[in-house]
C-alpha cells in the first residue's frame, strides 16, 4: 500500500516532497521566477553557475530564492564543454555556494545542446571522489545511466528531448528501460514542453522531472507552474496506482476458454 | 580546406538572381518549414517576403523566446586604440583620416576598467584599428590577463590573426572573437580597402577557419550593410554561417548587421537599407537559425532598437563609446574627436536596461564565468 512516506522522494542523504525540479533561466525579472519556482512547491531549483556572479554573496539571482528554506539549489555546469571545465566550475560552485549539490552538464555542441556521455562519464567519476552529489544530464542512454550508478552518480537525468524544445518525451522508449533498470532516481529532464509531457514521464515511472523553458517562458508562469505541480502529482498518483494495461483489441466478457471454468 | 573552398563556388550574380526570382510560394514554403535550409533563407531576404514580415516577425519572437528565454544580454566595446594603418573608404579609423591617434596605456586602461565596472557589464568587447606595430601580440598580452581579472566575458574585434596567436590569447583569457567580412563581394572589397593588410580579402575571410581550429567559443560574422547588396551579402553571411556551424560545430556563433554610420571622410552607402528590411533581415537570420545570437549596437537609433529587440535579439551593447579613452570622462559623448563612427543611441546603461525591462524582458549583465575560459 502506498503511503505519504513512500510518495516522498530520497536522492542522497535528502529528501524531498515534490517531485518537480525547476530552472532559474529565462524569466523576465528575478520576481517573477521567484514566484513561479514558489508557486510549483519545488524543492530543487537548479541554476547556471554562469549566471551567478561568484564574487557577491548576495548575488541578486540568488537571493529571492535563498530566502525561501524548503529550497535547495542545484548548481549546473552549464557551458562547460569538457570534463576539464565541468570539473573546475563545480568547485568554484561548491565554494562559492557552500553546496556540494550539482547538476553536471557538458555540452560541447552549442546547437542543440545535446550532451557529452565521455566527458560526462569521466566528470562524473572525478567529481563522486572528490565529495560531490553528482546529478549528470545525459542522453537517454541506458547503459550509460548503469556506468554512471557504477561511478557513483546519485540520479540521472536523462532528457526527453533537446533542452528547451518543448518536443516532449521523444525518447519514450529509452526511458522506460532506464527506470526499470537503474537503481538510483531518474529524473526526467529537458524537452518536457507541458504538463501533460510531466504526467506521462511520471505515469512511467521517473522519480521526478525537472521543467524550466515551459514555465519561464509561458505568458503566466505562476499559472504554468502550479499546472505542472498538479500534472507532476497526477503522473506520480496514478503510477503508484497503477495504470491498467492497453490493447487495440477489445477484452470479452466472455472469452474463448471461458468454457474451461465451467468443471 | 577552408570556407574560401566553399565561397569560391559561389558566384555573386547567380546568388543575386535566386534571391530576387523568389516567389510568394517560395516564402509560404520557407515559413512553414521547421528548419531552413539555405534556398528558403534566400526566400525570406527576398523582396517577394517583404508582405509577409508580420509572419516572419512572429515566428521570429517565438523563437527567440523558446531558445534564449525573456532575456537579453548586455555588453560594452572598449576602444583600445584607433591607430590604424589600413586605408578603408568607410572607416573613421582610415589611416588617410586626420584625427588624433590614441592607444590607451597600461594607466588607462586601469581608469576606463574602473569606470566600465561602475556601470555593471561583465562582458567587454575589445576593439582597435588594424595597427599590429602598436596593437599586436605584444600588447594584447599585457592587457588581456590584466582585464581577465575584471570581467566575466571577453570578446575581441580586431585585426585577424593567426591559429596560434588565437590560440595564445585563448589561454590569456580571450572568450570570443568578431570578425566581419565587411562585403563578400570581392571586387566591391578590393576598392573600398584600398591599403593595408586588410586589402587581403581571403586572409579575413579564413579568419573564423583559424578561429574554429583554435577552438574559440564564440565568433561573430557579418556583413557591413552599405557597401554591397545587402541581400546577396546576408545570403553569403547565411552561406559562411551554414558551413562554420557543419566543420566547427563545438563553437557558438553570433551575427551582426551593422549599417554604415556617418564617420570622418564618411561614404554614401551604395546599398541602403531601410528600417522595415533590416528588420526582415533580422527575422531571416533567426528562422533560419533558432541558436544563433543577433546582436545590435548602438550604430541603432534608441527607438528602433527598443521595438526591434523582442523580436529577434539576443545581445546588444550600451553605453557606447566609439573612442580610446571615452569612459574616463563620464561626459564622454560630447568629446568625439578620436572615434571611429557616430553612436546613436546615446543612453546610459541604466536607461537601455530599463528600456529592456518594458518589453517584458531582463537585461542580463552575466552569462559566462571564468571557469569557462581556457
Amino acid at each position: 500500500m502506498t503511503t505519504e512516506k513512500t510518495r516522498m522522494l530520497k536522492i542522497a542523504d535528502k529528501t524531498f516532497n515534490s517531485r518537480l525540479f525547476t530552472g532559474t533561466g529565462k524569466f523576465q525579472n528575478r520576481q517573477t521566477m521567484a514566484d513561479a519556482i514558489i508557486a510549483s512547491d519545488s524543492e530543487l531549483v537548479t541554476m547556471a553557475l554562469k549566471r551567478v556572479d561568484l564574487n557577491s554573496q548576495d548575488d541578486d539571482i540568488l537571493e529571492p530564492l535563498l530566502q525561501q528554506p524548503t529550497i535547495n539549489l542545484l548548481p549546473n555546469t552549464s557551458g562547460a564543454r569538457d570534463a576539464k571545465e565541468a570539473v573546475y566550475a563545480a568547485q568554484l560552485a561548491r565554494e562559492a555556494l557552500q553546496t556540494n549539490w550539482l547538476k553536471l552538464e557538458i555540452h560541447p555542441d552549442p546547437k542543440y545542446l545535446l550532451p557529452d556521455p565521455i566527458e560526462t562519464l569521466k566528470a562524473c567519476e572525478e567529481l563522486t571522489q572528490q565529495g560531490f552529489i553528482v546529478l549528470p544530464y545525459i542522453h537517454a542512454d541506458p547503459v550509460l545511466c548503469k556506468h554512471l550508478e557504477e561511478a557513483g552518480a546519485a540520479a540521472v537525468m536523462p532528457l526527453g528531448s533537446p533542452i528547451g524544445s518543448n518536443l516532449g518525451l521523444k525518447t519514450r522508449e529509452f526511458l522506460q528501460i532506464i527506470i526499470e533498470q537503474t537503481k538510483v532516481p531518474v529524473v526526467v529532464d529537458a524537452g518536457i514542453g507541458s504538463p501533460s509531457d510531466a504526467a506521462l514521464a511520471m505515469e512511467l515511472g521517473a522519480d521526478a522531472v525537472l521543467v524550466n523553458t515551459a514555465i519561464a517562458v509561458s505568458p503566466n508562469p505562476v499559472a504554468m507552474a502550479i499546472a505542472f505541480k498538479e500534472a507532476v502529482n497526477a503522473g506520480r498518483r496514478a503510477y503508484e496506482a497503477g495504470l491498467g494495461s492497453r490493447s487495440l483489441e477489445a477484452q470479452a466478457s466472455s472469452p474463448l476458454t471461458a468454457f474451461l471454468d465451467e468443471f | 580546406m577552408s570556407f574560401l573552398d566553399t565561397f569560391n563556388q559561389l558566384d555573386w550574380n547567380e546568388v543575386k538572381l535566386s534571391i530576387t526570382s523568389k516567389t510568394a510560394s517560395d516564402v509560404e514554403q520557407a515559413l512553414s518549414a521547421s528548419r531552413l535550409n539555405h534556398d528558403q533563407f534566400l526566400a525570406l531576404i527576398s523582396p517577394a517576403a517583404s508582405p509577409y514580415l508580420e509572419q516572419m516577425a512572429k515566428k521570429s519572437l517565438q523563437l527567440t523566446r523558446q531558445r534564449f528565454g525573456n532575456t537579453v544580454q548586455l555588453y560594452i566595446p572598449l576602444y583600445l586604440s584607433n591607430k590604424c594603418t589600413n586605408i578603408c573608404t568607410y572607416c573613421g579609423f582610415s589611416l588617410g583620416n586626420k584625427i588624433r591617434r590614441k592607444t590607451l596605456s597600461m594607466d588607462e586602461l586601469d581608469a576606463e576598467i574602473r569606470a566600465i565596472k561602475a556601470h555593471g557589464f561583465e562582458h567587454l568587447l575589445l576593439v582597435t584599428g588594424e595597427a599590429p606595430g602598436t596593437v599586436g601580440m605584444d600588447y594584447f598580452r599585457k592587457v588581456l590577463p590584466k582585464l581577465r581579472m575584471h570581467f566575466s566575458h571577453i570578446s575581441m574585434e580586431v585585426q585577424p590573426l593567426d591559429q596560434k596567436d588565437y590560440e595564445e590569447l585563448m589561454s590569456l583569457g580571450l572568450d570570443a572573437v568578431l570578425v566581419y567580412q565587411e562585403t563578400y563581394h570581392r571586387p566591391t572589397y578590393n576598392q573600398v580597402h584600398l591599403r593595408g593588410s586588410k586589402a587581403d580579402f581571403d586572409y579575413r575571410l579564413e579568419t573564423a577557419d583559424r578561429l574554429g581550429k583554435a577552438g574559440i567559443d564564440k565568433i561573430g560574422i557579418g556583413a557591413l550593410i552599405g557597401l554591397e547588396d545587402w541581400r546577396t551579402d546576408a545570403a553569403m553571411v547565411a552561406a559562411h554561417l551554414d558551413y562554420l556551424e557543419k566543420t566547427y560545430w563545438r563553437t557558438r556563433y553570433s551575427i551582426s548587421f551593422p549599417r554604415l554610420r556617418p564617420c570622418e571622410g564618411e561614404m554614401n552607402p551604395v546599398s541602403l537599407i531601410s528600417d522595415r528590411q533590416l528588420v526582415q533581415l533580422i527575422c531571416a537570420y533567426r528562422l533560419f537559425k533558432p541558436e544563433a545570437e543577433l546582436s545590435l549596437s548602438t550604430r541603432e537609433s534608441a527607438r528602433f532598437r527598443d521595438n526591434v529587440l523582442p523580436l529577434g535579439i539576443t545581445t546588444m551593447s550600451a553605453f557606447s563609446s566609439t573612442q580610446p579613452g571615452g569612459y574616463v570622462n563620464d561626459e564622454f559623448l560630447e568629446h568625439t574627436a578620436l572615434e571611429q563612427f557616430a553612436i546613436d543611441d546615446n543612453r546610459r546603461p541604466e536607461q537601455v536596461a530599463d528600456a529592456i525591462r518594458s518589453k517584458g524582458l531582463e537585461a542580463v549583465w552575466k552569462d559566462w564565468d571564468n571557469c569557462y575560459s581556457h
